[in-house]
C-alpha cells in the first residue's frame, strides 16, 4: 500500500533505469512501446507533410506547384510510408507491445529480444525509405505494380522495396511474440472468454502478420530480382505475366487492412465497454467476428483487379466473397452500439474518439460495399471513390483508434493525465476536418476523376478545394495532441492507478507499472468487463 | 468554377443502369448511416451518467445477433446479384460489332479503325451503334475509362483485353488513363466523340488515306511470309486459318482453346505455345519482328478470312457489319 509515496518516487519502468543505452537495449516491453511510439510518430508526420503536398497541388486543376515526376514521388512516398511505416505497425507495435503482456497478466512477451529486434528492423526499413525519399525518390506509388516497376521507373524501386521487406519481418516478429504471449503465459484464472476483446484483436491481427506478411516479402523479392536480373516473371516481354503479380501482391495486401483495422476495433472494445461501464454486448460474437474476418480476409484479394483482365467467373466468386466479410464488420458496429443500451455513459476524450470511428468507419464500411459491387466497382475503381473509401476506413478507422486509445492509456504509459479539455477540442477538430478532406472525394471518384492525376479538368476543382480545406482543418486536429500531450509529460496532472475507474488487469497495477508489471502474477477469479464489481462512479473531474 | 457537379453525364447503354445500382447503394446505405448515427446518439444521451442511476449489465442476445447478421445478407445478395448481372453484360461483347483497335503507349491512346482511319487520344464513335474495342500496351498497364460511360478496362501488355459499349448521348467526353503508367499519367487522357451516324460517316470519309486495317492486315500477311504455310487448302505446313475465329481449337498436347484475338495473337509471337493437333511446332516467331499495330491488322486480317469461300479470302472493305448503321 504505497499511499504516501510519490508516483515519481516509486520505482516504475521508465525510472528503473537510465539513459540512452537503457533504452536503446531494453528488452522491456513497455520501453519497446515507447520507442515504437516516438518512431511511428515521427514517420506519422512524414507521411502528413507529404499528403499536404498532395493537397497543396491538387488546389488547381493545372500542375504548377511542382513537376509530375515530383508529384509521382511524393503520393509514393505518402503512401509507402503511411501504409508501411505507420498504419500497419501503429496499434500492434504501440499499444500492443505495452499492453498485450499486461492484459494477459505477464511480465513481459514469450521474446522480448525478438520484440527489441523487431524494433530495429522496423528503424532499418524506415531509415532506408526515408533515404530513398531523400536521394530521389521512388515513383510507383505504394502498390509497385509491374511491369513499370520492374522495367520502366527510373526510381529507386530496388532500396524501396528492400525497405518493406525488412520491415516485414517487424510484422512477423511482432505477431509471433503476441501468439506465443497470448497462448501460453495467460495469467492462472484468465481463459479465453475472459480475455480483454483488444487481446481477441491482437490475436486475430498476429495470425495475417505470421500467414500473410511472407508473400508480400517474397513478392517484393521477385519485383527486384526481374529489376535487377531481368528475370522474366511478371513483364511479359520476357515472358512473365503482370497479374500473377496482382494476386501475389493483394494476397497481403488486402489482409493487410485487416491488419490496421483489426487492433484499433480492439481499443473501440474497450473504449466503449470503460466510458459506458458495462460488459460489452454480445463478447462471444464480437470475438469470434476478429477471427472471422482475418479468415475470410484472406478469400477476396481479387477484388482489387475487377477490371484488370482476369475472368468474369473469379471476378464472380470474389465479389460474392467480399460480401461476406462485410457482416463480421457489421456484428461489431452493432454490439458496440448495443453496449451503450443501459450504460451509464460519459464523454471524455477517448469515447469521443470512439464515436468518432464508429461515424467514419460505418462510412468506410458502407462505402465498401459498393466497391464490392461489380458493376459499380467498373466504374468507381481507381478513382477517388476509392481513395475516400479507404481513408474513411485507414484514417477514420484505424487513426481514430489509435487516437482514442492513446489518450485511454496515456495515464497508465506516462502517469501523467492529458489535458481534457484539448483532448475533446482536438478530437471534435479532427472529425470535422475529416470529413471536409474526404467526403468530397467519394462526389469526385464517381464523377469520374482518376487518382494519382496531379492535374485534372476544371470542373473538378471546387470539390478538391474542399478536400484541401479539410486538411488543413484536420491537420490542426492532428497536430493538437502532439503539442499537449508532450506538454502533458511534464504539466499533467499526476495519474492515479486507475483514472477511469476502468476494468481490466492494466488497471490493476501502478501507473507508471513497474518494470515487471505486477509485484505479484495476477490471479483471475473475475469475468472480463467485471464493471458489476466496479460500482462506485468515479468523482466528476 | 461554379456550382459544385455531383452526378457525371450518362452517354453509354451502361450508363443508366449503374447509375440505378449506386442510387440504390447510396440510399440503403444512407438508411444505414441514419439508423446507426440516431441509435448512437439516443442511446448516448439517455444512457449518459446521472447520480444514483447504475449500469445494467447485459450478456447480449442470441436473436438480435442472428438477426443482425442475416438481414444484411439479404441486402448483400441484392447488391451482388445486380452488380453481377451489369458485370456480365459489360463482358459479354455482342456479335455484331464495329471493332477498333487501340493501342496504349506512354503516354497516349492510338487508336485504328478498320477503315483504316487512325487517331490519337481521341476516338470517334457513332451515335447507337455497338463499338468493341480490342486493346493492348506496348509498355506499361494502362486503363481505358470514360467516366461518361460508366465503364473501364485495364490494358495490358502481352496480351488483349476486350471491352464494349453504345454510345446514347452525342458529345464530347473525357477518356482518362486510370492506371497509374509513370510520369504522365494525368496527361494521357483524350476524348470521345460521339456522332450522330451520318456526321460520323462523313467524319470518316475525310479522315484518312490508309488502307483499311485487314487490307493492311493481308499485305503483312504476305509480305511476312504467312500466306506459303497457312494456305486456304489443306497443303500447307501450318493450319487452315479460314474460319478458324471464333471456333475451338484442338491442339497437340489434348486441350482446346478458344481462337479468340488474343489466341491469334500468341499464336503469332510466342507460336509454340499452343500448336493444333496434326501440325509440327515449326513456326519461327515474329516477336520483336512486329510492332503492336501491325499485329492488329494481321488479328483484323484473320478475323476476316471467311470459312464459305475457301481459298478466297473474304477481305471486304470494313468489316462485315456497315459502319454506324448497326443500332
Amino acid at each position: 500500500m504505497a499511499t504516501a509515496a510519490l508516483p515519481q518516487e516509486r520505482k516504475n519502468y521508465l525510472n528503473a533505469e537510465h539513459g540512452l543505452r537503457s533504452w536503446l537495449l531494453t528488452t522491456d516491453h513497455k520501453r519497446i512501446a515507447v520507442l515504437y511510439m516516438i518512431s511511428i510518430t515521427v514517420f506519422f508526420f512524414v507521411g502528413a507533410l507529404y499528403a499536404l503536398l498532395i493537397r497543396l497541388e491538387l488546389l488547381t486543376p493545372a500542375g504548377d506547384l511542382m513537376q509530375a515526376d515530383s508529384y509521382n514521388r511524393v503520393f509514393t512516398a505518402h503512401g509507402v510510408v503511411m501504409v508501411f511505416f505507420f498504419l500497419i505497425p501503429v496499434v500492434p507495435a504501440v499499444l500492443g507491445n505495452f499492453l498485450v503482456p499486461i492484459m494477459v497478466g505477464a511480465k513481459d512477451l514469450a521474446f522480448p529480444r525478438i520484440n527489441l529486434l523487431s524494433w530495429y528492423l522496423y528503424m532499418i526499413g524506415g531509415l532506408l525509405v526515408i533515404h530513398v525519399v531523400l536521394t530521389g525518390g521512388i515513383d510507383t506509388g505504394w502498390t509497385f505494380y509491374p511491369p513499370f516497376s520492374t522495367q520502366f521507373s527510373n526510381s529507386r524501386v530496388i532500396e524501396a522495396g528492400l525497405a518493406a521487406f525488412i520491415a516485414g519481418f517487424s510484422s512477423i516478429f511482432t505477431g509471433l511474440n503476441f501468439i506465443v504471449t497470448i497462448h501460453r503465459m495467460r495469467a492462472p484464472g484468465l481463459t479465453w472468454t475472459r480475455l480483454p476483446l483488444f487481446i481477441w484483436a491482437q490475436y486475430a491481427t498476429s495470425v495475417i502478420m505470421i500467414l500473410g506478411t511472407p508473400v508480400v516479402a517474397i513478392t517484393l523479392v521477385l519485383v527486384i530480382l526481374e529489376r535487377a536480373l531481368h528475370l522474366g516473371i511478371f513483364d511479359p516481354k520476357l515472358g512473365g505475366d503482370p497479374l500473377l503479380f496482382q494476386h501475389l501482391f493483394w494476397f497481403y495486401s488486402h489482409p493487410a487492412v485487416y491488419i490496421m483495422i483489426l487492433p484499433s476495433m480492439g481499443v473501440i472494445s474497450e473504449l466503449i465497454s470503460a466510458f459506458s461501464r458495462k460488459r460489452i454486448f454480445g463478447y462471444k460474437f464480437v470475438a469470434l467476428s476478429s477471427i472471422a474476418i482475418a479468415v475470410i480476409g484472406f478469400l477476396v484479394w481479387a477484388h482489387h483487379m475487377f477490371v484488370a483482365g482476369m475472368s468474369v467467373y473469379a471476378a464472380l466468386i470474389f465479389s460474392f466473397l467480399t460480401f461476406f466479410v462485410g457482416v463480421p464488420s457489421a456484428i461489431k458496429v452493432f454490439n458496440w452500439t448495443a453496449t451503450m443500451y443501459k450504460g451509464s455513459i460519459t464523454f471524455e476524450t477517448p469515447m469521443l474518439y470512439a464515436f468518432g470511428f464508429l461515424g467514419l468507419f460505418t462510412i468506410g464500411g458502407l462505402t465498401g460495399l459498393f466497391l464490392a459491387t461489380l458493376g459499380v466497382d467498373v466504374h468507381v475503381t481507381d478513382t477517388y471513390f476509392v481513395v475516400a473509401h479507404f481513408h474513411y476506413v485507414m484514417v477514420g478507422g484505424v487513426v481514430m483508434g489509435y487516437l482514442g486509445g492513446i489518450h485511454f492509456w496515456w495515464p497508465k504509459i506516462t502517469g501523467r493525465m492529458y489535458p481534457e479539455f484539448w483532448g475533446k477540442v482536438a478530437a471534435l477538430v479532427g472529425f470535422i476536418g475529416f470529413n471536409l478532406t474526404f467526403f468530397p472525394q467519394f462526389i469526385l471518384g464517381y464523377l469520374g476523376m482518376p487518382r494519382r492525376y496531379y492535374q485534372y479538368p476544371p470542373e473538378f476543382q471546387v470539390l478538391n478545394i474542399l478536400s484541401t480545406a479539410g486538411a488543413t482543418i484536420l491537420g490542426v486536429g492532428y497536430l493538437m495532441p502532439l503539442v499537449y500531450l508532450l506538454w502533458s509529460l511534464r504539466y499533467g496532472e499526476v495519474a492515479s492507478d486507475n483514472p477511469w475507474n476502468a476494468a481490466g488487469l492494466e488497471w490493476k497495477t501502478t501507473s507508471p507499472p513497474p518494470t515487471f508489471n505486477f509485484d505479484e502474477t495476477p490471479v483471475v477469479d473475475f469475468e472480463v468487463y467485471n464493471y458489476e464489481d466496479l460500482k462506485e462512479i468515479p468523482v466528476e473531474r | 468554377m461554379g456550382s459544385i457537379p455531383i452526378w457525371p453525364q450518362q452517354a453509354s447503354n451502361f450508363a443508366p443502369g449503374t447509375d440505378a445500382l449506386y442510387l440504390f447503394l447510396v440510399v440503403v446505405s444512407l438508411v444505414m448511416t441514419v439508423l446507426i448515427y440516431t441509435a448512437i446518439i439516443v442511446l448516448a444521451s439517455k444512457y449518459r451518467r446521472k447520480p444514483g442511476v447504475h449500469p445494467v449489465q447485459i450478456e447480449g442476445s442470441h436473436v438480435l445477433e442472428i438477426t443482425w447478421s442475416v438481414l444484411p445478407m439479404f441486402f448483400f445478395f441484392a447488391f451482388f446479384a445486380w452488380g453481377a448481372w451489369i458485370y456480365f453484360k459489360e463482358r459479354t461483347p455482342p456479335q455484331h460489332a464495329n471493332e477498333i483497335y487501340v493501342v496504349a503507349k506512354q503516354w497516349m491512346w492510338k487508336i485504328q479503325h478498320p477503315e483504316g482511319v487512325r487517331e490519337i487520344n481521341e476516338l470517334h464513335v457513332p451515335l447507337g451503334a455497338n463499338v468493341k474495342l480490342i486493346m493492348t500496351s506496348q509498355d506499361v498497364i494502362h486503363s481505358f475509362f470514360i467516366p461518361a460511360f460508366r465503364i473501364k478496362q485495364d490494358v495490358l501488355p502481352g496480351r488483349y483485353t476486350i471491352m464494349w459499349f453504345r454510345a446514347t448521348e452525342p458529345g464530347t467526353y473525357h477518356l482518362f488513363c486510370a492506371e497509374y503508367c509513370g510520369t504522365l499519367h494525368s496527361g494521357m487522357i483524350g476524348s470521345i466523340i460521339v456522332q450522330h451516324p451520318a456526321e460520323y460517316q462523313t467524319w470518316l470519309n475525310g479522315g484518312s488515306s490508309n488502307a483499311p486495317l485487314a487490307q493492311t492486315g493481308e499485305k503483312l500477311f504476305a509480305e511476312l511470309g504467312c500466306v506459303s504455310c497457312h494456305r486456304a487448302d489443306a497443303t500447307g505446313r501450318g493450319p487452315i486459318l479460314n474460319g478458324v475465329f471464333g471456333k475451338q481449337v484442338a491442339l497437340e498436347d489434348g486441350r482446346t482453346v478458344l481462337a479468340d484475338e488474343n489466341y491469334i495473337r500468341e499464336s503469332i509471337l510466342d507460336p509454340g505455345a499452343k500448336v493444333v493437333v496434326g501440325y509440327k511446332p515449326v513456326m519461327p516467331t515474329f516477336q520483336g519482328l512486329i510492332t503492336e499495330e501491325q499485329l492488329s491488322a494481321l488479328v483484323a486480317y484473320v478475323k476476316t478470312l471467311s470459312p464459305s469461300r475457301p481459298g478466297q479470302p473474304a477481305v471486304a472493305p470494313g468489316t462485315s457489319a456497315p459502319r454506324g448503321k448497326n443500332e
